[in-house]
């Protein structure tokens, strides 16, 4: 009997879809067999829309050592036979709905990705964007996926160590919750998620059963609309303290029994479903599972309730027959739940039973097949005139005006101190923090080695907005700024592509765009893309979400001690490597500035990514060299809100001009670059005051710099690179003195660390 | 000198205590909860942070029914050193060992934070070694350590010299500005009247490392092992 509309529409399948697999398996399928199709076929599941994308983005490497979508998250040698795995994933629809519980399961879901590859989760980050905080409905938000995040990570006793939060008109009722994490281990112990080894036992591990979110898969594929809150049923509740023994079974497992078992994976989106099918499927197998044998917190739960459950904290094991019973035994000394719910089988059907009965009989190769739709896109109309806005014809900031303009970007919500958030989470647990949050990036030690890693995430979604090619780019150009500002070099980035609803051309070409600039980005700075994560129907009835293509980075350094901070010391002399102090006012095209005077993002935001990459190997190199004593990427806010940062951090004062010294070696066009002596000096003429304090040009970076002989290695070092090195000033004392800028530490320090607090209001 | 690290489930400041245990050159053994051994007179026993049954019905409060807590109790009441770090603290005063409750912070939020700490009283094997008035840098992370107990009660532990350590500023006054949860009295870290079971809110163990921010935590290490021959 077909099946009708509603129906259909409560699993967001399309009558076309349905009448495709009633094709693919010549019958009527089961209500158990559709459930399954729906959610495997589910944008979440399936990435019907994104999928051809992929294939743009470069993805191997000489240290990538997993196949990008094979595995639950990319893995990346990091030698002397230590790996790191890292993913990001998004949790939206569940934050928007629910924020602690859709925060917190977010968490505990990135965290089963990376113990499911049998490696030591050592830090969690999260990319979050809000509507403006001046609504109480985004305060609430804010405030409830930050407990969430705190509540579930705190518990498990995984380090919270970065991430970043940004605010815009565009994710009112449409929050962005993108939790990555970090993982660590000996590449023997790797595990992957394959369901090998005909009648082998499929064992299903700690939390029973239950009707929560059932049908999350599918929820997440649609937009949000006044009855998304109906749809509480399908935003599941943590319990941390449960991942926290699966955490350490597994663990365990991995690194003292790896040989115990053939795979094992997490029940995440589509529950037992996705899990049991994607591991056959990677292995060519099939599964046979019986539900009467799943345990369950509820009763009367039907077959479809269990396959499509998305409890948390469940895992799947399958070990190796003659292992079965130490298997259980690890598992039960950890006070879990272990019990065979199938078996593993050669048939590639993915059959499901309910005792004597067979309640889904159908080829995984279906389920595995979702359709794939082309995008069909549309440049947005009125882009080609925002982005042409002469900015201009705007009035520059009146000198006077500076200081004022300063402290009000300082305390914004957008720049200001993001201290109410990170001291909620743990960021020291594991004693392997080596830089804690509030910089760039912060900096992991991996423990029994010299060697560090340092994460951080990134994504401006106005300038996606103003151009997605660029914008995507500057995402990864960003992320990557901020690895290297710590002395790292970046080694690989896992995504997580937020947009709306893909059926709408505009948010398509939006989509595609994006997609190009983060590929193209990732080849320019050698960066592949090796884990991640599409998370589209970000849309309520009134708006979409900003495009945001956030980028997770990581980067790698040898000798974890060296870890630069951005905290300067009293002495040190400030240089702006990259561009010149004088800008024009096309780099405020998006900025933080242009946002907080004139309420709008026009113009149009550009990045060179071989200069990027220049001026990213010149900080390498200078660091290497041990010429810099802190250093810190230019973004929101530009020149004035980076060297504040800075100041703050080393709460130390500046004395700058902004028509400041060239550095003592000559700048580019390069060395061989005729007429400039060695030592020579040249004025820099400032040009638009607005620009050169806030304007956000790209591929810069402030580093402080000790001795006097360091400043001259450097300028040489910048001019055979071929990258502007600009003196800026001297820290000391307690006044900030950056050209017509000029307050005290501490009335910058109670604007910066204020503004999210005041922000926030009774929330805080 | 050796010491046994007990894990409930739910606990994760295990692994950073064995590492700093290692960095002052104690041996240290994991102790499962469901174990009972028998501790050893010269033994440390050390009760790490985490969040034992999940904080479920109150931190500590399922926790000190786990077996190991027979062993504890017979440690700590034959005079053996029992050390509680922030969860474990919890624990301590929910099995009756500590006097006092940790209540909810008084910002009603998680804090994980730098805190300085001044050692209130010198005469224990836990601090005998920390130079009157220095003021050591160990961090705090919790929900739940706000320090309570009726005034007799805190007035009775000032008399006694049970205080172990308060929060105070960079020059040793314990300060309000200098609270980070609402202790009374500023309170960080009490000891038993047998002065041989501390229990303490901030993480020496976290403090054990320059590599991570400073290792003043080791002050308390460093005193126990000091101690060793000497009365507790």
């Amino acid at each position: 009997m077909p099946v009708d509309d509603r129906t259909l529409a409560e699993i967001a399948l399309s009558r076309a879809e349905y009448e495709r697999l009633v094709a693919m398996i010549e019958r009527e399928p089961s209500d158990v067999e559709l459930g399954m199709a729906a959610a495997l076929w589910s944008e979440h599941c399936g990435y019907k829309h994104t999928r051809p994308l992929f294939r743009h983005f470069p993805t191997t490497g000489p240290r990538v050592l997993t196949e990008a979508g094979k595995e639950n998250a990319g893995a990346i040698d990091l030698g002397d036979g230590w790996c790191a795995v890292f993913k990001m994933e998004s949790h939206n629809h569940p934050s928007a709905i629910e924020p602690y519980e859709g925060a917190a399961t977010g968490v505990g879901g990135i965290l089963r990705d990376i113990f499911a590859m049998g490696m030591r989760p050592i830090a969690l980050l999260d990319s979050l964007r809000f509507g403006p905080l001046d609504d109480a409905h985004n305060r609430h938000l804010f405030a409830g996926v930050v407990a969430g995040i705190g509540g579930y990570g705190n518990c498990v006793g995984v380090p919270t160590v970065g991430g970043e939060v940004q605010c815009a008109p565009e994710y009112s009722g449409n929050p962005l919750v993108n939790a990555m994490c970090v993982g660590v281990g000996r590449i023997e112990h790797l595990l992957s998620a394959t369901a090998r080894g005909v009648g082998n036992p499929l064992v299903l591990v700690g939390a029973d059963t239950g009707r929560d979110g059932i049908h999350g898969a599918t929820f997440a594929s649609v937009e949000l609309d006044a009855a998304s809150a109906e749809r509480r049923p399908a935003v599941q509740v943590g319990n941390p303290f449960m991942e926290k023994l699966l955490l350490e079974a597994c663990v365990e497992l991995a690194e003292q029994h790896g040989d115990w078992i053939e795979g094992l994976q997490d029940l995440g989106a589509a529950g037992l479903t996705s899990s049991a099918v994607e591991a056959a499927a990677r292995a060519g197998t099939g599964i046979d599972i019986d539900v009467a044998t799943v345990p369950r917190r509820e009763a009367h739960m039907t077959a479809y309730d269990v396959m499509l459950s998305e409890s948390q904290e469940r895992m799947l094991v399958i070990p190796k027959r003659a292992h079965l019973d130490e298997v259980l035994a690890l598992f039960r000394r950890w006070e879990l739940h272990a019990d065979v719910v199938g078996v593993v089988t050669d048939d590639g059907m993915a059959t499901v039973r309910d005792g004597d009965v067979v309640v889904a009989r159908i080829p995984i190769a279906v389920l595995e097949d979702p359709p794939q739709y082309e995008l069909v896109t549309r440049r947005p109309a009125g882009l080609d005139a925002r982005q042409a806005a002469d900015l201009d014809a705007r009035p520059d900031l009146d000198p006077a005006r500076a200081t004022a303009a300063l402290l009000e970007l300082l305390g914004s919500e957008n720049i200001a101190s993001r201290r109410w958030i990170y001291r909620q989470y743990d960021h020291q647990v594991l004693n392997q923090t080596v830089v804690r949050p509030g910089g760039d990036a912060a900096v992991l030690w991996v423990q029994g080695t010299t060697k560090g890693l340092a994460v951080a995430t990134d994504c401006n979604g106005r300038l996606v907005s103003l151009d997605p090619r660029v914008g995507a780019q500057i995402a990864v150009a960003e992320a990557a700024r901020n690895v290297v500002a710590t002395g790292a070099t970046p080694v690989a980035v896992t995504d997580c592509l937020n947009f709306g609803n893909p059926e709408r051309p505009e948010v398509a070409y939006e989509i595609e765009q994006a997609v190009l600039g983060l590929a193209e980005a990732c080849r320019a700075l050698g960066t592949p893309v090796v884990s991640g994560n599409a998370s589209l129907y970000n849309e309520t009835p009134d708006s979409a979400v900003l495009p945001t293509p956030a980028v997770g980075m990581l980067g790698v350094m040898d000798d974890v001690a060296r870890a630069l901070t951005i905290a300067p010391h009293e002495g040190d002399t400030l240089v702006l490597l990259g561009a010149p102090l004088a800008q024009p006012a096309s780099t405020l095209a998006g900025s933080e500035y242009q946002w907080r005077t004139q309420g709008v993002a026009s113009g149009r935001p550009h990045i060179d990514l071989a200069h990027e990459a220049r001026v990213q190997r010149l900080v390498l190199d200078a660091h290497a060299g041990g010429l810099l004593a802190a250093a810190h990427d230019l973004a929101d806010g530009g020149l004035a809100v980076a060297a504040a940062e800075m100041c703050l951090a080393g709460d130390v004062g500046l004395e700058a001009t902004l028509t400041a010294q060239a550095s003592p070696a000559p700048s580019p066009p390069g060395p061989l670059s005729p007429g400039r002596g060695e030592g020579e000096t040249e004025r820099a003429e400032t040009g638009r005051l607005d620009a050169a304090l806030f304007g956000e040009a790209q591929s810069r970076f402030l580093v402080a710099v000790r001795e006097e002989g360091a400043l001259a290695a450097l300028g040489a070092l910048a001019a055979a690179a071929g990258v502007e090195c600009i003196e800026l000033g001297r820290c000391a004392g307690e006044r900030f003195r950056l050209g017509p800028v000029d307050a005290s530490l501490e009335a910058l320090r109670a604007q910066y660390e204020g503004g999210l607090e005041r922000a926030l209001g009774g929330e805080g | 000198m050796r010491a046994a690290v007990v894990v409930f489930p739910g606990t994760w400041s295990d692994r950073d205590c064995m590492y700093a245990l290692g960095r002052v050159g104690m041996e240290a053994r994991r102790v499962w909860h469901r174990e009972t051994p028998a501790f050893a007179r010269d033994e440390l026993v050390v009760l790490p942070g985490g969040f034992s049954y999940g904080d479920y019905l109150r931190c500590g409060a399922i926790a000190r029914f786990s077996p190991v807590m027979q062993s504890v109790r017979a440690h700590a009441e034959a005079g053996g050193l029992v050390i509680g770090i922030c969860n474990g603290f919890q624990i301590l005063c929910e099995a009756g060992l500590l006097p006092g409750a940790l209540m909810r912070n008084a910002s009603l939020q998680f804090r994980c934070a730098p805190t300085l700490l001044v050692a209130a009283e010198h005469a224990s094997a836990f601090t005998r070694s920390i130079a009157p008035g220095r003021v050591l840098a160990v961090p705090i992370s919790h929900g739940e350590g706000n320090y309570y107990a009726d005034t007799a009660a805190l007035d009775g532990l000032e008399r006694d010299g049970r205080v172990a350590f308060r929060y105070c500023d960079a020059e040793g006054r314990a300060t309000a500005e200098a609270n980070p949860n609402g202790s009374l009295r500023n309170i960080a870290g009490v000891l038993s009247a047998g002065r041989n079971v501390l229990g303490m809110m901030p993480h020496p163990e976290r403090a054990c490392d320059a590599l991570l921010g400073g290792e003043d935590g080791n002050a308390i290490w460093e005193s126990v092992l000091a101690g060793v021959g000497a009365p507790a």
